[in-house]
């Protein structure tokens, strides 16, 4: 029996729409629960102060900075390493076994779970390289972690950029350095933001490595070799030792809204990118 | 009259398929010279060799010379990019880059020297003047280049070219998308340019190239079959091959 095409189709955008809705429902009931649970402990205080009695009491002030230290300076770090091996692989290379292997090697690291950086972090920069439980450690880590995330989708934003244009930049007599900057990159950014914003996100949100690396210190980090931690690793910690459950979903409803922040700001950016010249 | 370009011998090609088959032929300094012949004859080959932009593809092999003043561009040490100043070139589909329509003209100037603000504006203006477009775009300079139609889109590309005030222009089929008042704007903006460049002209169509060349070359399969004034090859065309193309008895 043939049904009617008609009632196929709206019954199928009635399915797809249903599940639609049911992923964002679910989203929208973390980000629910964790505001009930969390938002009666959000004040000033609980924001520039500092933890006591483990963070049964006070404030997250140095888990707030130490969650900003530790994403800005690993993406600063990560970013133009991985957009250098992105340009490196579709500027100035042709397809070869090189490529090939770097490619192999930059897949399998994207693959690999966050405690085994952890634990190679812990071995090489906390332990042989002397760094002990530090930020330094815990950027590096990270750095690597997020390397292959940032590689990949710079690459897939610079191969879409039109072949034509770099012809038009050469013909006008650019080198090829000068096309790649003036040309190929800015039309490639917000693909390659795109990539950053996903690595700040990971960044932000890791725990395992980072309790590996950087230690779990509740002072606040002054120096590059100082152990501190981040937003997240207080929450976990909070709620793993059953310190304080209130206090862990109030780190965590900042955690939430700030990467919904820096999620806002970044489409912000990258819609009045694209809507400039198109 | 001296010759600007001048192309001895020459031999290209790609892989294991010859697509210039031994090429003599004299660019006049000032003048313009049309390439025109059926597809897959060589011409726009011949425009990739002369601004270098064949070295951006794989296994190709050349022999011969193109001696530009006398310097030989293919077989001497010779500095692309710089060449690619010297040679401006405007291709047959239009590609403004995703700027606006100043900062597509400034863009080549910028990359030679460091331009006064009032400078840079008045080369922008006198090379969108000479492209007759600067009358339709002078109120929206800051716009998106994308926001023009394509017959301004190819103007635009034209005083790109001559912001960088090129010895030689070459065109490669610049009008095969256009309608017939851009493709007028255009021819009309290559007669009042060629005191300044020499021009090369490569088209399918029969008619562009008799309005609005000095010389022809008529390629077919790689070689060149006829060359002289436009005039005379298009009242009395030495070959056979020549006349029957011109009346589009194939093509």
């Amino acid at each position: 029996m043939r049904l009617n095409p008609r009632f196929t189709d709206k019954f199928i955008r009635g399915a797809l729409l249903f599940q639609a809705l049911f992923t964002v429902s679910i989203l929208v009931f973390i980000v629910f629960i964790v505001f009930i649970k969390g938002a009666a402990n959000i004040t000033p205080q609980f924001i520039f102060s500092y933890p006591e009695d483990m963070g049964r009491h006070g404030g997250i002030f140095p888990a707030i900075l130490g969650t900003v230290f530790l994403a800005v300076l690993s993406i600063a770090l990560a970013t133009p390493l991985g957009v250098g091996t992105a340009i490196y692989l579709t500027e100035y290379t042709k397809e070869s076994t090189l490529t090939r292997i770097i490619r192999f090697g930059v897949e399998s690291l994207a693959g690999i779970p966050s405690i085994i950086y952890g634990l190679f972090g812990f071995i090489f920069f906390v332990i042989k390289l002397k760094l002990g439980w530090s930020l330094l450690s815990g950027t590096l880590t990270i750095m690597i972690m997020v390397l292959p995330t940032i590689i990949r989708t710079a690459e897939e934003a610079i191969k879409a950029v039109p072949r034509n244009l770099r012809i038009v930049s050469f013909s006008l007599g650019a080198t090829k350095w000068e096309t790649v900057t003036k040309v190929v990159l800015p039309s490639a950014a917000p693909g390659i933001l795109t990539g950053i914003m996903l690595s700040v996100g990971r960044a932000v949100s890791e725990t395992a490595a980072v309790i590996f690396t950087m230690g779990s210190s509740l002072r606040l980090p002054t120096s590059l070799l100082d152990s501190g931690r981040t937003m997240a690793v207080h929450f976990y910690i909070l709620a793993r030792e059953g310190i304080s459950l209130e206090k862990a979903y109030a780190t965590a409803l900042v955690l939430v809204v700030s990467i919904l922040l820096i999620n806002i700001a970044a489409y912000y950016t990258m819609n009045k990118m694209i809507g400039r010249y198109s | 009259m001296d010759v600007k370009v001048a192309i001895r011998q020459l031999r290209v090609r790609f892989s294991k398929k010859e697509v210039l088959k031994g090429i003599d032929l004299d660019i006049f300094r000032h003048r313009i010279s049309g390439l025109m012949g059926p597809a897959a004859s060589g011409k726009s080959t011949l425009i990739s060799v002369i601004n270098k932009m064949v070295s951006f593809e794989d296994g190709v092999t050349m022999s011969g010379s193109v001696l530009l003043d006398g310097e030989d561009i293919i077989n001497g040490d010779i500095d692309e990019v710089g060449l690619r100043k010297r040679i401006g070139t405007v291709f047959a589909t239009p590609i403004p880059l995703p700027r606006s329509i100043f900062e597509n003209v400034a863009y080549g100037p910028r990359l030679n020297k460091n331009y006064s603000r009032p400078d840079l504006y008045a080369l922008v203006e006198e090379s969108l003047r000479k492209a007759f477009l600067w009358d339709e775009v002078k109120d929206r300079l800051q716009e998106s280049a994308m926001k023009l139609s394509g017959g301004q889109q190819q103007r635009l590309c034209l005083a790109r070219t001559l912001a960088l005030k090129p010895e030689i222009i070459l065109l490669d089929e610049p009008c095969s998308g256009l309608d017939p008042i851009s493709t007028a704007k255009i021819e009309e903006a290559l007669s009042e340019l060629k005191d300044q460049h020499t021009i090369i002209l490569v088209s399918n169509n029969t008619k562009q190239i008799a309005r609005a060349t000095d010389f022809v070359a008529f390629f077919y399969m790689g070689e060149l079959i006829e060359f002289g004034h436009t005039d005379k090859v298009f009242t009395t065309p030495a070959a056979r091959m020549t006349e029957d193309y011109i009346q589009g008895k194939f093509g």
